[in-house]
């Protein structure tokens, strides 16, 4: 009763701190670029306010229902094992995040990103681009179609091979919902060498950044399909029904 | 149910593949009503070398201090077309601009009121997690009451204030080390 009371006064439900070891730390020194890039003093904590507790609010005006395919961008398919990735987005209390923008690039099944820093000598791909978005619907869900990305070695350190992923970008509906991460693949053996995944202390959090072989969303003589659900920020109490 | 939230994990350096398409330079249409600004700076790491590989996010109300936002329930006038997002890549000199209009005040904890401010969320690769900051105004009297400069040690609010640099021209450096290194928050 105290949290209505609260929401009656026109203060908002706080979205919860995270749970230690399940987020990345600034100054992560196995992941070379961070030493030049964290901040050294410590962040202020400050109270949540209406400026935070807002955020941007896209719809379907802004995608086109074709951005969730990355294998039809081009005149040809791309080259490489078609994959449907689905998922939900929800918050810490289970609850769809329904409307919610989501993007995606990854790099083709070579391992390569058409960006004009990426050196890489592994073929590009005229027939893809790896970069798409989506909405997710009343229940939180989404769904992607694309090809596997390969892995690509980076020079963080001697012989490093990023794992291969997919870039998630996702919004949900504050500031403080906001939300970059990556999928990786089940079973594949780069990630216990890499700094990114491995910047996530514990254990069963990391894990949870691996997809899931998803049987169900398999499409018969087409495409292998993996599940990826995704849980931004959550509030202490729901608020108040309007 | 209770969950954990996902591990956030850095955009890496081909951030401009998957975010460019909602690049978003001018925060204010045309018709929005306010004092034009334009801000710039520059992304800097620990050696003072301009970030090329970042991306900086802005949330604001508009002018009379409304969110576009269904939780605001302030009894002030929204504008249509008036979003309230911005989202700049940096350029190869790590420097960014985009142009919106000044926001009015917005509530802050109890019965504060905030000074205008712009929410900054700073992307790079080299970087794990975003960043949150914010712009303030300069020459504004209420910063001096503002509930979260007010939690910033005094030697350091002036990361957060943008300076006058031309005419409806404003500068705002995020400085990711050492002296001046700008103030991040953890809400």
């Amino acid at each position: 009763m105290n949290k209505r009371a609260a929401t009656k006064r026109g203060e908002l439900p706080r979205y919860r701190s995270f749970h230690p070891g399940t987020q990345p730390e600034y100054s992560y020194p196995p992941y070379a670029s961070t030493q030049k890039r964290c901040p050294t003093q410590p962040l202020v904590v400050a109270p949540q306010t209406l400026s935070e507790l807002t955020g941007p609010v896209f719809g379907y005006g802004d995608i086109k229902p074709t951005d969730n395919d990355l294998t039809r961008q081009h005149r040809g398919e791309p080259i490489g094992e078609r994959i449907v990735v689905s998922g939900r987005v929800l918050d810490e209390n289970g609850k769809a995040v329904p409307h919610t923008l989501v993007e995606v690039w990854q790099a083709n099944s070579s391992g390569r990103y058409p960006h004009r820093t990426d050196q890489h000598d592994a073929p590009l791909d005229p027939n893809f681009s790896g970069a798409g978005r989506t909405m997710t619907d009343a229940e939180g869900r989404y769904r992607f179609v694309s090809i596997r990305p390969g892995e690509y070695p980076w020079r963080n350190h001697y012989n490093a091979w990023r794992p291969a992923h997919i870039h998630f970008s996702l919004f949900g509906p504050a500031f403080l919902t906001r939300m970059v991460t990556q999928m990786y693949f089940p079973g594949d053996p780069l990630l216990e060498y890499d700094p990114m995944y491995n910047s996530i202390a514990d254990q069963k959090a990391r894990a949870r950044l691996i997809s899931v072989f998803d049987w169900e969303n398999t499409v018969p003589e087409w495409a292998l399909a993996y599940r990826f659900d995704i849980v931004l920020r959550g509030r202490d109490a729901t608020p108040m029904e309007r | 149910m209770s969950l954990y939230a996902s591990g956030n994990q850095t955009v890496g350096p081909y951030l401009h593949i998957g975010l460019d398409w909602l690049t978003t330079r001018d925060i204010a249409a045309r018709g929005a009503k306010g004092e034009r600004v334009a801000i710039e700076g520059r992304l800097l790491d620990g050696e003072g070398v301009g970030v090329s590989d970042g991306l900086v996010e802005i949330w604001q109300a508009n002018s009379h201090g409304k969110y576009a936002h269904p939780e605001d329930q302030q009894k002030k006038p929204l504008e249509r077309g008036f979003r309230g997002f911005g989202r700049i890549p940096t350029d190869d000199q790590g420097a960014f601009r985009f142009t919106t209009v000044k926001p009015g005040r917005v509530p802050g904890p109890g019965a504060t009121l905030q000074a205008p401010h712009l929410v900054v969320a700073v992307f790079m690769r080299g970087m794990l997690k975003h960043l949150a900051t914010r712009i303030y105004f300069p020459d504004e009297p209420s910063n001096a009451e503002d509930p979260l400069l007010k939690l910033v040690p005094p030697a350091r609010r002036a990361t957060l204030i943008a300076k006058h640099k031309a005419k409806a021209v404003l500068e705002w450096n995020i400085v990711l080390q050492g002296k001046n290194e700008t103030v991040f928050f953890d809400f």
